[in-house]
């Protein structure tokens, strides 16, 4: 069994109000050092049956698809044995 | 051992919050002890949201029949004819322990079961209204409460396509961390497609369909009827969360079911899940239910029996349908990606029997456990505050010195001011049936395929009722009902939800009985009867209660010559009327007390023969054609309902030009909410003919000005443009 | 002319539509269901409606592109005939690569539901063959926030496919009276070749009287009408 964490987040040149929201309430509670925030969604796939490198070829055609939108989105995934 | 073999012992019970002689009582009906599972039906069935245990002997003083309404209190909702083979079906239902715990899932399943409550009965909804109350708007408690509440509600309602046109959002101390959140839906059905929870013969299937079922809300019912503590905010696992995509789901493949007749009764599996709706089926239905747990579609793993019947995950239906249509709901329910779990039958013992891994865990009686249901008077004892209170004198209240700042200041009030900020959250428009949209008295939705459309309002000062239970209860309907009547619509009946806090204290008990008592008296003068509602006791924070918050929702029929009615001014030249009496006092106004919690009285008196001839005068005045508009006086008095006209006249154009004409002083006649008082426009010439209708009516009707050009002008008190009139009434209080 | 609203599981517009179309516009409008393989032949326009077709769960509009009736319009649209996408609509036609960009949620992270302005930025037929200018439509979303990148946006000015843009009660753009964050207060757009048309206000919303705005009719008859042009010309 493999689990494959795929993380999508907007483009760094795409605007995240979601991602100011929060910056701006972890400034409010007064978090030292905050730069920056960007709000992302993160799927769990568990496959069975698919070697590393054939698991990475469905997550990537997937991800492109349907996870993210790659006119506003980028994505990044990790494999790892469940 | 498993959990559910866990032995019932008398500190379990406790935990169960069922006391020393239920439990006996309990003992009594199963002539045995019960099991672990049982111990958790009981509970649940035996809690004040599923039994109004301590409110039953009062509920049942409200007048509940007129030839008008189909189906009164015990069912999902109330159901009114509104003639051609149509009804409305409606009620209001309070969530305000999960909202004050997670405001954004709580407010959200709120939504998502009063909208079930509806389309079980086989209405399709298409209107939904919330009356929210929140503390002192500058406490970061209250933003973040408010914000997740509007936003769960937006989510939910927007998604499933059910407009939410009305409501009411007040602010006020005594709300501090206990905020009310009351949703209303209301649906349309034709009369002969009307579906009851109840399985009333032996022999059907039990069918399950819709979410699967978890752990989440284990004990909400229970949760409900517990003041609100730091042990509870631990409790937040027991809120559910919503799927409103779900919710549409089993709405349409509910819809269609029952259109296609394959049910013989439903009840979705809200508070309490499994264990009430079927418990509650079989007993209304004079049988009994059998139903296999097994069978039951899990979300987790190695759930109990006691977990599988108590859990509270929502958008799961129950439906009793008879074997030989299964198959074809099968289908229908797949059309919907939805699947068809068979639970169990209906049987004709009268038992209700839960069995698990071939173990029989749950046999009890079925109607018993409701019928007899423990039930209690609760001692009564007025408040010591009530001869405390402070109140309004003009010797004791200087004059003020800048009336021009003041009307701005009130207006600008979180309570008075426009609730824009909020209903612009929520899709109102959709189904687009909305002819007169939030932000007026009372929102207007049209019936297509007939000339009628009916009006909606939802109405509760706060202040008032805790001023006096008694007048602020009476005065909820009144108000209610002149909302809905300036509006263009003759009332019809209500619904309510009545919150207070524990009925355990004599002076909570005291507010709720006199409560009842002038609702049930409004409702009788006024001949709007109860159709059902909700009651929501335990509403208190450390510092104590919140005002006693009994809220009418209101339904109005509008059909010719009556016609729907707007707010804001039509023409220049009109003349502006003011119907009803005099100001006499300040007491319990926005003016004088804004949001604070100890309110400066007295409530103001309420006469209802009066409403009732004031309401009769408009609707006759309406029906004849002869106004242009007509607006309520509420809260902030008759100088922010002539701004709310001036506003939204049409491109906010028009604005009026009034005198104050009574002897009273000036603030008085500015900020009263003296009740049974509405601002009316119309042509000059039309004046004769309604001096002659409120003259047949003994309501004083006086000329107080004319519309004009933009803003509002009152003699000798001050001139407003209408952007600073804007400005001040569309302030946001976060 | 007859039209085929789609049905989405959690579609809300969709009865919305056919009643303008039906109704007000005197049209012919059938609903086409989502699992269904193909556009019937005599249906002349697609409408995709708003809602939250399957939850928007994962992105609005992205799981809904992947349905079989979606496949259809695709072909259907790259056959040259009208498809208009309303809020959700809009949303799925971007998805589904038929229209550029994408829409994002709105700046404030609020749904908004009023009544906003519209100024007509392209007349042309099939969808705004009409004069007015300055259109008042009500618009009901949380993700209508229009993006689209430099290139982008250039090469819809170039091929002149903005359609919508919002203004103020005089038709003036201004940043003031942009609801959500849309690039260049973009609220309505069409394909290069002019017959996919998305739009995040409602024009089903204001197509009768009695609802006290009929501007959203003029798009509904525009439609209508082109294809009688359409068809006559097929005739000649």
């Amino acid at each position: 069994m493999l689990k494959a964490t795929v993380i999508v987040t907007l483009k760094q040149e795409v605007s995240d109000p979601q991602g100011f929201a929060v910056f701006e309430a972890l400034r409010s509670l007064g978090m030292r050092g905050l730069q920056g925030v960007r709000v992302g969604k993160q799927f769990e796939i568990q496959l069975d049956g698919l070697s590393r490198a054939e698991a990475e070829k469905e997550l990537h055609e997937v991800s492109a698809k349907l996870l993210s939108n790659p006119v506003i989105e980028d994505y990044r995934f990790e494999i790892t044995e469940a | 051992m498993t959990i559910d073999e866990t032995r019932v012992t008398s500190p379990l019970v406790e935990e169960h919050g069922l006391t020393e002689q239920e439990y006996e009582q309990l003992k009594a009906i199963l002539g045995r002890e019960p099991t672990f599972p049982e111990l958790g039906v009981f509970s649940v069935m035996w809690s004040e949201h599923c039994s109004y245990k301590n409110s039953k002997p009062l509920l049942r003083t409200l007048p509940t029949k007129g030839p008008q309404v189909v189906q009164g209190p015990g069912e999902n909702a109330g159901v009114v004819s509104i003639g051609d083979g149509l009804a409305i079906v409606f009620k209001i239902e309070s969530h305000n322990h999960p909202s004050a715990v997670e405001p954004y899932a709580g407010a959200a399943t709120g939504v998502g079961g009063i909208l079930r409550d509806i389309f079980t009965m086989g209405a399709r909804p298409i209107a939904m209204l919330d009356s929210l109350r929140f503390g002192d708007p500058r406490s970061a408690r209250t933003a973040y409460l408010t914000g997740g509440v509007v936003s769960g509600i937006a989510d939910y309602g927007n998604c499933v396509g059910v407009p939410t046109v009305a409501g009411e959002v007040a602010f006020n101390e005594s709300y501090e961390g206990n905020p009310l959140v009351n949703a209303m839906c209301v649906g349309l059905i034709e009369t002969k497609n009307l579906t009851l929870a109840q399985a009333n013969r032996p022999g059907l299937l039990v069918v399950y369909y819709g979410n699967t079922t978890g752990r989440d809300g284990i004990h909400g019912a229970t949760f409900a009827s517990e003041e609100l503590t730091e042990k509870t905010q631990a409790k937040r696992s027991a809120v559910q969360v919503g799927d409103p995509f779900m919710g549409k789901k089993i709405l349409e493949a509910t819809l269609d079911l029952i259109q296609a007749g394959m049910v013989v009764g439903l009840q979705d599996m809200g508070a309490a899940g499994l264990t009430c709706s079927s418990c509650e089926m079989a007993g209304r239905g004079g049988t009994g239910v059998e139903i296999d747990l097994d069978k039951v579609p899990q979300r987790a793993e190695n759930m109990s029996t006691y977990e599988l019947l108590l859990s509270e995950s929502q958008e799961r239906m129950l439906a009793v349908c008879p074997e030989e249509k299964i198959e074809e709901a099968r289908r229908i329910l797949a059309r919907w990606d939805l699947e068809a779990h068979v639970l169990g039958r209906t049987t004709g013992d009268g038992r209700m029997r839960v069995s698990r891994g071939g173990r029989e865990w749950v046999n009890i009686p079925a109607a018993k456990i409701s019928d007899e249901s423990p039930v209690y008077q609760r001692e009564a004892r007025p408040p010591a505050y009530v001869n405390a209170l402070k109140r309004f004198t003009v010797e004791s209240f200087p004059e003020p010195k800048d009336y021009r700042a003041d009307v701005l200041r009130v207006l600008a009030l979180p309570t008075v001011a426009s609730k824009r900020w909020v209903y612009e959250q929520y899709d109102h428009m959709v189904q687009t049936n909305t002819l007169v949209r939030p932000g007026s008295s009372a929102a207007v939705i049209r019936i297509r395929g007939t000339q009628k459309s009916i009006a909606l309002k939802t109405d509760c000062n706060g202040l008032f009722c805790y001023l006096d239970p008694y007048e602020g209860a009476k005065m909820a309907v009144a108000e209610a009902a002149l909302n809905v009547a300036v509006s263009g619509a003759r009332p019809l009946a209500i619904t309510n939800c009545l919150n207070f806090g524990n009925p355990m204290k004599p002076e909570i008990f005291w507010q709720f009985s006199n409560a009842v008592r002038g609702m049930g008296e409004a409702c009788r003068v006024l001949g709007t009867p109860v159709t059902g509602g909700n009651v929501s006791f335990y509403n208190e924070n450390i510092d104590g209660a919140v005002f006693p918050t009994p809220v009418v929702g209101m339904l109005g029929l509008i059909e010719p010559p009556l016609r729907p009615m707007r707010t804001g001014w039509e023409a220049a030249g009109d003349a502006v009327l003011l119907a009803g009496p005099a100001a006499a006092t300040l007491g319990g106004s926005q003016y004088l007390n804004g949001t604070a919690k100890n309110p400066i009285g007295p409530c103001p008196m309420m006469n209802l023969d009066f409403q009732r001839r004031l309401i009769d005068g408009i609707l006759q005045a309406i029906g004849e054609g002869l106004l242009h508009s007509a607006q309520d006086v509420s809260d902030g008095g008759l100088a922010i309902a002539l701004a709310e006209c001036s506003l939204a006249s049409k491109d906010s154009s028009l604005g009026a030009d009034a005198s104050l004409l009574d002897a009273a002083r000036p603030d008085i006649q500015l900020f009263s909410e003296e009740p049974s008082r509405a601002v009316l426009s119309a042509a000059p010439e039309a004046l004769p003919r309604l001096e002659a209708i409120f003259r047949g009516a003994e309501v004083r009707l006086v000329r107080i000005g004319t519309v004009g050009v933009a803003g509002l002008r009152i003699r000798d008190v001050g001139q407003w443009n209408a952007e600073e009139l804007r400005k001040a009434y569309e302030t946001k209080p976060f | 002319m007859k039209f085929g609203v789609v049905v989405f599981p959690g579609s809300n517009c969709d009865t919305d539509c056919w009643n303008a179309l039906h109704g007000p516009a005197g049209e012919e409008a059938v609903f086409l269901w989502h699992k269904d393989a193909s556009v019937p032949s005599d249906v002349e326009c697609v409408v995709l409606p708003g809602g939250f077709s399957y939850g928007d769960y994962l992105r609005v509009g992205a799981i809904a592109r992947f349905s079989p009736l979606l496949r259809a319009v695709v072909e259907f649209a790259n056959q040259g005939r009208p498809v208009i996408g309303i809020c959700n609509g809009f949303q799925v036609l971007c998805e589904a690569h038929l229209l550029p960009g994408v829409l994002m949620r709105n700046r404030s992270l609020k749904f908004i539901c009023k009544d906003v302005w519209l100024k007509v930025a392209r007349h042309a037929p099939p969808f705004t063959d009409f004069a007015a200018d300055v259109l008042k439509i009500p618009i009901a979303h949380g993700e209508g926030n229009y993006f689209i990148d430099p290139d982008g946006l250039k090469r819809l000015r170039d091929n002149d496919q903005i359609v919508f843009r919002y203004c103020d009660a005089r038709g003036r753009v201004t940043p003031e009276a942009n609801p959500n964050g849309s690039v260049d207060s973009i609220t309505g757009i069409v394909n290069e070749a002019g017959n996919v048309l998305g739009m995040m206000p409602h024009p089903e919303r204001c197509a009768e009287e009695a609802l006290g705005n009929c501007d959203g009719l003029m798009i509904l008859r525009s439609i209508a009408e082109s294809g009688l042009v359409r068809s006559a010309s097929f005739r000649s």
